[in-house]
């Protein structure tokens, strides 16, 4: 035993380099094999003279008093030639920035002097090198917002009214909540469960919708799959440090992750109004508080045992709601659907989090663990949240 | 617009194509005068540049968003492509001729189908197949009663052929069975030039549509023989090229095509003679003493017609120009189905020197790319 206990000793000096070594010899390999392989060209029997693959996607488009300016991002085999620009079946002048080619991966602008018309709608096709056409829709000409006082304002008061109204009003069931008894507290946090469930299907769908018309480059579904999964996995590491979150803590845990969804509706709302393709009406934004009341009901339900200092309202409310401003502003200022898309599925993650920690939490609050799940007022707090979440969500799909 | 430079002029080129029509004096052939259009030279356009033109002050708060924008950006290399569209107006395929034992004419021509790939916008390449190098192929001319000899070799990658539109056997149509011909081999048409007029000829292998729209075709004109129609022998004198007479007229050769360049059976670019907005590029110089005759033919797939309208003026028409006397007299706009030709005669000799635009009436095609201008100016002395 000694015998090997000394060997043990020796090894790790000699190891080492041993290791080193065995790390280099492959990774060199690899080197020179690539080397190899980029100086054969073992495809070149292949190449049949095929034109090489083309793949251009529009990620922004910006409407001002100069025009129509768009923001390309290029793929395919090559780096892509933008020959000609028309708009509306005629060709139109046009620069680009910056010049040449647009290599892989790449962007640039298009910016075109074209007298665009309010309120109607505009094609701007873009022809490359070999005359492959990508074809971009603008379905309601409106002029881009703009990072001014008097557009963000009037954005920040719509996303308060979506995003911190319904959730401080929420908030205030507090008082009334805190009375309830075992069966109460099962309703409201099933139901707390349920809407969450609504908002992660919801919020998937939406990410995998703009993940579908981004750059194939960001592998739309695969990113946001792991984005989600990432996001989920981290936070119930830092929820978990230091055993299951419970009472206020969890209470943050379900803030947060309302507010990822709150930043993620926030870019959806200020897409639209970039792109023109909703009109924000009246009754659109008392859909979009009604709908999020409940999310104040839900960052409640698990502080009911507690006692938390005042100070903490307005901070779960700002923590919920407040990405919604953000939102807003980023998605109205910079919308890109590929980037809308990741903040949604970590918004998913953060969900799915919250989902586990309030469930278990719920659980644990009952000594009969099977019997609560199935309880009438598990079940229909549940089912009650999803329909309240979907009735409301009726009110704002157009 | 920056991109303003003249177009570059290759003079080789332009000298070698004066002297081919120098050498092709057949019996019709060229006489001393006839108006060559050459490509312009630096600083002919000066003033005349679309973006240079006043903007619209209404256009507020766009400015310079005036009619000047609609516009292809930058210009096409016409030494690449092996043709420019400015002496195509006036370059005349008449072959060489030699007299039969009968006495008549006979008159052979020249043809290879070629796979090309031409630049038919600034910057935009299509994958051609041509007669020639050139697209539309070589204008043919040839004079009424005379013994036409076509030899037609393919050097493309598909069968192929040249299918005219004139009076001959069935075995001469250049339809499968009846000179189609596979790469590598060779054929011979042989019929009588008749009857007279703007005729055309193109590829009549299948599938037809893929065969034309790849830019299989071209101009296929038989002069009148004044001595056949003596009650309009000055007409007829004027329409024969080689003579007097139509030494004083303008003719410019027009195809009006367009261009599938993503293949799904719509046109991204139009054109007449292939390059989108050569001629507002480049303005074809008129003389405007003298008379102009176009020789208009619609090859426009997909689209089932094209049209051609003057600016500032008004034509007589000669539908399919198999008539001494026009068949539509006083028009300004006048249309064409697909495979329609004709023949169009006006005169600016009355007008003020200036920019005279000519488009199809489609908006959408004059949009795309087709439209042009005749810069109309004073008799050179």
């Amino acid at each position: 035993m000694t015998d090997q206990a000394q060997l043990d000793q020796s090894h790790p000096a000699r190891s080492a380099l041993k290791h080193f070594l065995l790390v280099l010899v492959p990774l060199a390999l690899m080197l020179v094999a690539f080397v190899w392989i980029a100086a054969l060209d073992p495809l070149r029997s292949f190449n049949n003279g095929a034109p090489p693959v083309e793949g251009l996607t529009v990620e922004r488009m910006v409407l001002d008093q100069t025009g129509i300016q768009v923001l390309v991002r290029a793929g395919g085999s090559e780096p892509m030639v933008i020959a000609q620009v028309a708009v509306d079946d005629a060709f139109w002048s046009f620069a680009q920035d910056p010049a040449g080619p647009i290599a892989r991966g790449d962007t640039a602008w298009i910016r075109i002097p074209y007298p665009w018309v309010l309120g109607e709608a505009h094609l701007v096709a873009l022809l490359s090198n070999t005359g492959t056409v990508f074809e971009h829709e603008i379905a309601v000409a409106l002029p881009t917002p703009k990072a001014t006082a008097n557009q963000l304002l009037p954005q920040a008061i719509v996303g308060a009214i979506v995003g911190l109204l319904p959730v401080a009003l929420g908030l205030m069931f507090f008082p009334a909540m805190r009375g309830v008894g075992r069966q109460g507290m099962n309703f409201l946090l099933a139901l707390t469960v349920g809407l969450l469930a609504f908002l992660l299907i919801d919020m998937t769908n939406e990410a995998l919708e703009l993940a579908a018309v981004s750059a194939a480059l960001f592998q739309g579904s695969a990113m946001v799959w792991l984005a989600a999964l990432a996001s989920f996995l981290l936070l119930m590491a830092i929820g978990r440090w230091h055993g299951a979150p419970v009472g206020i803590a969890l209470a943050f845990y379900i803030a947060l992750g309302i507010g990822l969804h709150n930043f993620g509706e926030g870019l959806a709302i200020g897409g639209a109004f970039a792109a023109g393709s909703a009109g924000l009406g009246t009754f659109l934004v008392l859909g979009f508080a009604l709908h999020n009341v409940t999310e104040g009901i839900g960052i409640a339900a698990p502080m009911l045992k507690s006692c938390p200092p005042l100070w903490m309202f307005p901070a779960l409310t700002l923590l919920a709601g407040g990405p919604a401003i953000l939102g807003m502003w980023m998605g109205s200022l910079a919308y890109a659907p590929q980037w809308s898309a990741l903040a949604l599925a970590i918004g998913a993650g953060a969900i799915l989090q919250v989902i586990v920690e309030v469930g278990s939490y719920l659980l644990r609050q009952n000594p009969d663990r099977q019997a609560a799940l199935f309880s009438p007022a598990v079940v229909g707090g549940f089912l009650g949240g999803i329909a309240f979440m979907y009735a409301t969500a009726a009110i704002i799909k157009i | 617009m920056t991109q303003d430079d003249a177009p570059k002029v290759n003079p080789s080129r332009r000298a070698l194509l004066v002297g081919g029509l120098v050498a092709a004096g057949g019996v019709a052939a060229i006489a001393k005068g006839v108006f060559s259009q050459t490509a312009p030279v630096d600083g002919a356009m000066a003033g005349h540049d679309m973006a240079a033109m006043a903007t619209d002050p209404y256009a507020a708060p766009m400015a310079g968003m005036a009619h000047g924008d609609m516009m292809t950006v930058g210009r096409v290399d016409h030494a690449r492509n092996g043709f420019d569209p400015t002496p195509m107006l006036t370059d005349w395929y008449t072959g060489t001729t030699s007299i039969l034992p009968d006495g008549r004419t006979l008159r052979t021509f020249e043809v290879d189908a070629i796979d090309k790939e031409i630049e038919i916008a600034p910057g935009i390449f299509f994958p051609a197949w041509t007669y020639n190098g050139r697209v539309p192929g070589p204008a043919l001319r040839a004079k009424e009663g005379e013994r036409l000899r076509i030899i037609f070799r393919n050097s493309g990658s598909h069968p192929h052929s040249m299918h005219f539109h004139g009076i001959h056997a069935a075995r001469m149509d250049g339809v499968p069975g009846a000179g189609l011909i596979n790469p590598g081999e060779e054929f011979v048409y042989e019929f009588d030039a008749k009857p007279f007029g703007c005729h055309l000829y193109h590829c009549h292998a299948l599938p037809l549509k893929r065969h034309i729209h790849k830019g299989m075709y071209g101009l296929f004109v038989i002069d009148p023989d004044p001595a056949r129609h003596p009650e309009h022998a000055a007409v007829a004198a004027s329409r024969l090229m080689g003579t007097p007479e139509n030494a004083n007229w303008q003719e410019l050769a027009m195809v009006m095509n367009a261009f599938d360049t993503n293949f799904d059976g719509g046109n991204e670019v139009y054109a007449v003679n292939t390059i989108a907005h050569a001629y507002m590029n480049a303005p074809i110089r008129i003389d405007k003493s003298r008379p102009i005759r176009v020789y208009l033919l619609n090859v426009t797939e997909f689209d089932p017609i094209n049209s051609f309208h003057l600016h500032g003026n008004f034509f007589d028409y000669f539908d399919t120009g198999t008539t001494l006397t026009p068949t539509l007299k006083t028009v300004d706009v006048i249309m064409q189905c697909q495979g329609q030709r004709g023949i169009l005669e006006f005169s600016f000799a009355e007008h003020e020197a200036g920019m005279y635009m000519f488009h199809a009436h489609q908006s959408e095609f004059t949009e795309l790319g087709w439209v042009g201008h005749f810069d109309v100016q004073e008799p050179s002395v």
